[in-house]
């Protein structure tokens, strides 16, 4: 029940994300939707496993802390506008968020799941419990959405938001399998979104120096 | 010990990036591309070690040799002519420079290597973020534009490579298959993966990986970013970066081919490869910037690879030859662009006219290197664009082999209009002539690498046509 509650605040903040108009407000939301990934392994009951519990202390530790650091960092430092400049209306974000959870849910609807048809052989059946039917669509409305902001939002550091969410959403998919994931490739994972996030922030401090501003609607000098 | 070629360059990045003086540093580029070449040779002409514990992470199959035989050959050559071109460029610091070269050399060893799909991943998401500083080299506004949208577009389909990897996990998880799900153990056990899954995982990887070699339409990414770094540095990513890509594509394709899905991921493949071969067609008609040209020359030669593992069999094979033609071509190509780009202080074409008379070496250089890249004999690339025509027009694929063809010549004509003018035409008379001149140095990597291009087309050892074979069946989901 409790993961059902989790999952459902994860795309709460999803809908929050698409008509949030300050780049302040989005990146706390981010920062939100991050932890409560982070912990939503232990609502799920796996918390006997040693390597479950440092996944989840690093998720909470990147997701939660360190990169909002670099957030405040990068604002600090940045003379930051205050709204996010979307190309789209935040109703129109706002309804295409609500058809992109809908879709997803239509489309895992679709796809064959674990639960479903237990397989023979799998040691622990978590995901045995009807509850957890949310995690595809939830993972991949959080996919779409993270998707919208990056295409619509043209201020630098709400696009790496989007990046930020989208990411959130695989996430959420690879938490089905965290189970039997190795923590060697995990920790990779986690690794390369902190120095991905890490050089963005230095490419941004980059753009705001030479451009003396965040708005990615400069950078159209290149094309044929 | 092949784990040593992994955590040598690395640690020559560390020694780059901290204690070294500027000298040292452009010193230990060719140093250790000479070295990493020399033990992977050595390594691969060795017999088989036993089995240990890390040989299930990590080994050198004959996919993963070959490919890492190519990027290691292609970084050697970079890697002497890196030092000449950094002597150009005494105005930048090169800490950053050369060590995030080492980095990318360390890397691809362990995406070659790594049998773990998360494993895969994870290097080919961090030769993107490594790659990254050296396309910003020039710090001008337009390469900060280019790293933008490379660090962007890149990690973001790099993202979706890994729903497709975590897709092909779960496929495996409801076919009842335990963690650590390595490649071997995905492909014997292909009949029991739940097809949905495979095929999304695999489409998602075709899209994710098929971003970082630039293939079409999600190849936006790449003029930019091969148009505003220095020429060495567009000869590693279009021959480097893009090898690693193919190579973590190929390995999905596998799994794909062994679970019985080698149609459906066939048509795909052969889809998306004609498609970037014509779009890279149109795109080269009338550019005016060289370097784009090659970057659309790229995305053709992307689709090349494509379209061969698309038609399967024999074009497989071929299409494998191609990786080590396209990339040493690349080189050649990328590197006496630099050069030719360095005498005119311009790169777009009313500017740079008569290359072969200001910088007759490097310009020769690049018009032959256009003739072999468009597939004239004796060079490598004209055996492989050959046999995978023939092999194409014999399947009942008529149509395939014909568009094939077609595309190619028509690419030919595009690429030909802008290359003889830049290399015969006459030179402008009011273009500033800037200091560069063509020297040993900045010209002796690229005749060997056009030597070595040269050699390959008309003779390849047993030993190596060996691999490359075992290395086709191993993509066609062949154990």
């Amino acid at each position: 029940m409790l993961t059902d509650l989790l999952i459902a605040f994860i795309l709460l903040t999803n809908f929050a994300l698409s008509v949030t108009s300050r780049i302040s407000k989005a990146i706390q939301l981010a920062v939100v939707q991050g932890t409560l990934l982070g912990l939503l392994p232990l609502a799920m009951g796996l918390g006997r496993h040693l390597h479950i519990l440092l996944i989840v202390a690093a998720t909470v530790g990147v997701k939660g802390w360190l990169i909002p650091y670099l957030f405040r960092r990068a604002t600090r430092q940045l003379k930051l506008p205050r709204e996010v400049q979307p190309y789209l209306g935040f109703t129109t974000s706002l309804v295409l968020c609500a058809l992109g959870t809908g879709l997803a849910l239509l489309l895992s609807s679709v796809l064959p799941l674990a639960p479903a048809a237990p397989a023979p052989g799998v040691a622990h059946q978590v995901l045995a419990g009807g509850g957890c039917a949310l995690f595809v669509p939830a993972s991949l409305s959080t996919l779409l959405t993270g998707f919208i902001l990056l295409i619509t939002r043209r201020n630098a550091l709400t696009q790496v938001v989007g990046y930020l969410v989208l990411e959130n959403g695989i996430y959420l998919f690879g938490l089905m399998l965290v189970e039997d994931m190795p923590l060697l490739v995990e920790t990779g994972i986690l690794l390369d979104l902190f120095v991905g996030i890490f050089i963005m922030g230095i490419v941004i401090n980059h753009i705001t120096a030479a451009f003396d501003s965040m708005d990615t609607h400069r950078l159209a000098e290149l094309k044929d | 010990m092949a784990w040593l070629l992994i955590v040598l360059p690395l640690l020559a990045a560390v020694v780059a990036f901290v204690p070294a003086s500027a000298p040292f540093r452009v010193r230990l580029l060719p140093a250790a591309g000479v070295l990493h070449l020399a033990a992977l040779v050595a390594i691969l002409a060795a017999t088989r070690p036993a089995n240990t514990g890390l040989e299930a992470w990590l080994r050198l199959d004959p996919l993963g040799g070959w490919t890492l035989l190519v990027i290691s050959a292609l970084f050697c050559v970079c890697a002497c002519y890196a030092p000449a071109y950094l002597a150009l460029r005494p105005e930048r610091d090169n800490r950053v420079f050369t060590s995030s070269f080492l980095c990318f050399l360390g890397l691809a060893s362990l995406l070659a290597q790594a049998h773990h799909p998360g494993l895969v991943w994870v290097a080919m998401e961090t030769t993107t973020l490594c790659t990254a500083p050296l396309i910003y080299f020039n710090h001008n506004r337009r390469s900060l534009e280019a790293t933008w949208k490379y660090l962007i577009i890149g990690s973001v389909g790099i993202a979706l490579a890994l729903l497709g990897t975590l897709f092909l996990a779960y496929s495996a998880r409801m076919g009842g298959l335990q963690e650590p799900l390595f490649y071997t153990v995905l492909m014997e056990n292909g009949a029991r993966l739940s097809r949905p899954w495979l095929r999304a995982g695999f489409v998602l990887a075709l899209v994710g990986y098929g971003t970082k070699m630039g293939l079409a339409p999600l190849h936006t990414w790449k003029p930019d970013a091969y148009g505003e770094s220095p020429g060495v540095i567009g000869a590693l990513l279009a021959g480097g970066v893009t090898s690693c890509a193919f190579l973590a594509l190929l390995r999905t394709f596998a799994v794909a081919a062994a679970a019985g899905e080698l149609a459906f991921a066939r048509e795909l493949m052969l889809g998306m490869g004609l498609l970037s071969m014509l779009w890279a067609a149109v795109f080269m008609v009338r550019q005016l910037d060289i370097r784009r040209l090659l970057a659309y020359s790229s995305v053709e030669h992307m689709g090349i690879l494509a379209f061969g593992i698309g038609i399967g069999g024999r074009a497989a094979v071929f299409a494998l030859y191609h990786l080590a033609a396209n990339a040493l071509v690349k080189g050649v190509l990328f590197m006496s662009a630099g050069n030719i780009n360095r005498s005119y202080a311009s790169k777009r074409l009313p500017h740079v006219t008569g290359a072969v008379r200001r910088t007759p070496v490097s310009g020769w250089l690049f018009f032959l290197g256009f003739l072999a890249i468009a597939g004239t004999p004796p060079f490598a690339p004209f055996i492989s664009e050959f046999n995978l025509a023939a092999v194409a027009l014999a399947r009942p694929s008529l149509w395939a082999g014909a568009a094939f063809l077609v595309l190619l010549g028509g690419i030919f004509l595009a690429m030909g209009d802008t290359v003889v003018q830049v290399v015969f035409g006459t030179p402008p008379a009011d273009r500033v002539r800037t200091p560069y001149r063509d020297t040993a140095a900045t010209t002796l990597p690229l005749v060997l690498a056009l030597l070595l291009t040269a050699a390959l087309g008309l003779w390849l050892p047993d030993p190596v046509g060996a691999m490359l074979r075992s290395a086709a069946h191993l993509v066609e989901g062949q154990p």
